[in-house]
């Protein structure tokens, strides 16, 4: 038995190691270092638009992307509390346990609604602030160039391939943020409600405003005696829509639909949540679109 | 102007000598007036380019302004430089605590067989279903963190009811290597064994209130020792992971802490994966091999034990906690080759073997479970429970026991549930204990990441 496991041992540990690594815990991340770091690294995404993130599973197949990786990326601010600290535990692989190899999007920015007390009975709050920051394009951008720079000090042979794309990347992204702005002028002053808290960013960046949402407490499921209340507010207000991400149960945004007239609509939450979603530009784009759709 | 000239020149003349002079003034005049004329139109061109220049101009300033003001808005929500080291807590002497995190559980539990009264069939010190009436399960406290740059720490008191005894023990006190390459890790102190997939998972993350049969009865519920652990992920795009421990051996189902204190060794080995994005499995194969002198059971001599495990989950999108299906398996093999001699203090001795004789011979165990996730709050499952006594054990009767479990959880939160479980024992020929469990379980405190 021990001979058959040194065997298996040194078989394994010989595995030559290939291109530089990345895990990215959300999808928007990993269209992110697809843009700044291209052919140059290889990308593992952990989850998808399709699933809640606070409350993923600490897979085997997570563990074995961690145990590989030179560098993971992601939101951070306890998003990921429930299962990235075990993935860490369990991989093993000392370069991303902490320092340079954990890149935490939330370290590289500020973050809004931190709660002034911490009391798990005002549901599942976020100590660091709320981590949905994914639908700020400035935040992005500002991301983007913290993780080029982590990514030229990890991988310094590609240094200036990195700052390259990303140079090409502000460019774009700095373009369609004037294009998002211009078209969403319409929406400006509209009033949503919310599945979950997790739509702040956006609609600061647009100037909208949330009324409501649909769970009572963040995290804590829709109760029909809890939707009831929204009915009169949502009907008086003039409001634009009933927001909710891919992955979000559509059933007490529809019945609120149905109380009030005012549409339901799904917004692709990260990249991949629908099909126009096929990287951050069109998760933008996407989303725009719809709440547009929504205005008209 | 263009026009003036025109009108003046297709003005009526009249031809005659003495106009002659007039006529040369008037057309001096005229040519004058169109090279006056070609000179303003040169003036208004330039004037328009200068506009046109002044225009570009303005746009690039408005555009610059606008990427000024993205910059800006870029810059403003990117962390202050003073955040990114973290704040070093001045003279506050907590900065540094531990994260701690509480489990509060209790159960009620109603049997139709005293579980006082009896024991599973071969099986003479197995763990038992819990006591009959109200009762506090497994509650602890359980504090960890990093060590320094090198070291993790994890330090777990538990209150512990174990046949009567009530009190406080350390569950886990161990230490984990943090830097050594390559995906090796090391672990030292007192915790629970890797074998298996149950063992090293609190019974707080358990689907069912009380573990599985085979649990209690090879391992009392959990084996865990003072000892140490090698463990090495390798680095494949499966999840594979092997590993090795040795323990003390002065828990059950070793004891007597032979070999200078250095009486039980595992080897584990687990591999798991992803079919698809809505499946996942986990399985592995492990062993336990100990040498004991007078285990809680009568035992002594050289005991093995073989564990196989496998687990699926399906979930919808892979959304395993708002829908799908968990299967779970576990067999066990025990070998056995030494004697038995009846321990100076057994309270139950229902069979009332032989007091010293010959126990060689091989024991099985094995569960099945199945739980439905109905929703983010309600789950309900079935498990079924086998044990085979063998031949060559002094408890042996012919008869092995079974029982089957069904349970339903409601969540509140993912901090808290409730429990109902309803289990049919058969434990001993002829008898059947039919058991209804109530059970709370919490957590407070930091937040846990449990394992899959």
């Amino acid at each position: 038995m021990i001979k058959v496991y040194i065997c298996l041992l040194l078989l394994l540990a010989t595995r030559v190691a290939g291109a530089f690594e990345v895990f990215a815990c959300e999808p928007e991340w990993g269209s992110l270092l697809k843009e700044i770091g291209g052919d140059a690294i290889q990308i593992n995404v952990g989850t998808s638009a399709l699933q809640d993130v606070h409350v993923i599973e600490a897979k085997p197949s997570l563990i074995a992307k961690v145990r590989r990786a030179d560098l993971i990326v992601c939101s951070g601010a306890d998003l990921e509390i429930g299962w990235l600290p075990q993935l860490v535990r369990q991989a093993g692989n000392p370069k991303v346990a902490s320092g340079a190899g954990y890149f935490l999007a939330s370290d590289q920015i500020t973050t809004l609604e931190k709660p002034t007390s911490l009391d798990r009975s005002e549901g599942d709050i976020h100590a660091q602030g709320n981590p949905h920051f994914q639908l700020d394009p400035y935040r992005v951008l500002a991301i983007a160039k913290a993780l080029a720079a982590r990514l030229a000090q990890l991988d310094s042979a590609h240094a200036a391939d990195y700052q390259n794309r990303l140079d090409d990347f502000s460019t774009r992204w700095q373009a369609a943020t004037k294009t998002w702005e211009t078209k969403a002028a319409p929406l400006k002053g509209r009033k949503v409600v919310v599945h979950h808290m997790s739509w702040i960013y956006l609609l600061q960046w647009l100037g909208m405003e949330q009324i409501g949402a649909l769970e009572p407490k963040p995290g804590v499921p829709p109760t029909s005696g809890h939707l009831a209340t929204l009915v009169d507010v949502t009907k008086s207000s003039h409001t634009l829509a009933i927001l909710r991400a891919a992955y979000q149960d559509p059933k007490p945004g529809d019945w609120l639909a149905q109380q009030t007239g005012v549409p339901a609509v799904t917004l692709p939450f990260s990249v991949g949540g629908d099909d126009q979603a096929k990287d951050l530009f069109g998760l933008f784009d996407s989303t725009i679109d719809k709440l547009l759709a929504a205005a008209k | 102007m263009t026009a003036a000239a025109a009108v003046l020149l297709s003005a009526p003349l009249i031809s005659s000598a003495a106009d002659d002079t007039a006529l040369q003034a008037l057309d001096a005049r005229i040519r004058a007036l169109e090279v006056e004329g070609q000179k303003l139109r040169e003036q208004a061109a330039a004037a328009l380019a200068a506009a046109d220049a002044a225009h570009a101009e303005l746009e690039k300033l408005k555009a610059s302004m606008q990427d000024t003001r993205q910059a800006q808005a870029t810059a403003a929500v990117s962390a202050p430089r003073e955040n990114s080291t973290p704040n070093p807590g001045g003279a506050n002497g907590n900065a540094f605590n531990p994260g701690i995190a509480v489990i509060l559980n209790g159960d009620y539990a109603h049997h139709s067989l005293n579980p006082d009264s009896y024991v599973h069939t071969g099986f003479p010190n197995a763990a038992g279903s819990g006591p009959q009436g109200l009762s506090l399960g497994e509650s602890e406290v359980s504090f960890a963190a990093n060590i320094d740059d090198k070291f993790y720490g994890q330090f777990t008191l538990s209150y512990e009811d174990d046949n009567g005894k009530v009190g406080t023990s350390i569950e886990e006190a161990y230490i984990d290597t943090l830097t050594l390459p390559q995906g090796f890790g090391v672990r030292a102190g007192r915790f629970f064994s890797n074998i298996g997939y149950l063992n090293s998972h609190h019974a707080h993350t358990d689907n069912f209130v009380d573990r599985p049969l085979a649990y209690q009865a090879f391992l009392a519920d959990q084996y865990g020792d003072d000892g140490a652990q090698v463990r090495w992920v390798a680095p494949l795009d499966l999840f594979l992971e092997l590993g090795g421990e040795v323990f003390r051996g002065e828990n059950f189902p070793t004891a007597g802490a032979n070999h200078s204190g250095v009486g039980a060794h595992t080897l584990f080995a687990h591999a798991g994966g992803d079919v698809g994005s809505e499946n996942s499995w986990l399985a592995g194969v492990s062993m336990l091999k100990a040498s004991t002198t007078g285990a809680d059971d009568g035992f002594s001599g050289d005991n093995t034990l073989y564990l196989a495990d496998a687990t699926w989950k399906w979930a919808p999108n892979g959304n395993t906690k708002d829908g799908g299906v968990t299967l779970r398996s576990e067999y066990f093999i025990d070998r056995r080759h030494g004697t038995y001699v009846a321990p100076a203090d057994v309270a139950i001795d229902l069979t009332d073997p032989v007091l010293e004789q010959p126990w060689i011979g091989t024991r099985r165990g094995a569960y099945l479970e199945s739980v439905y996730r109905i929703n983010r709050s309600w789950d309900m499952g079935y498990r079924f429970d086998k044990l085979w006594a063998g031949a060559g054990n002094p408890f042996a009767t012919g008869f092995d026991p079974v029982r089957h479990s069904v349970e339903l959880t409601w969540r509140n939160s993912e901090f808290s549930f409730f429990r109902i479980q309803y289990s049919h024992d058969d434990p001993l020929r002829g008898s059947t204990d039919n058991a209804l469990y109530l059970q709370y379980d919490v957590s407070l405190g930091a937040h846990g990441a449990h394992k899959f």
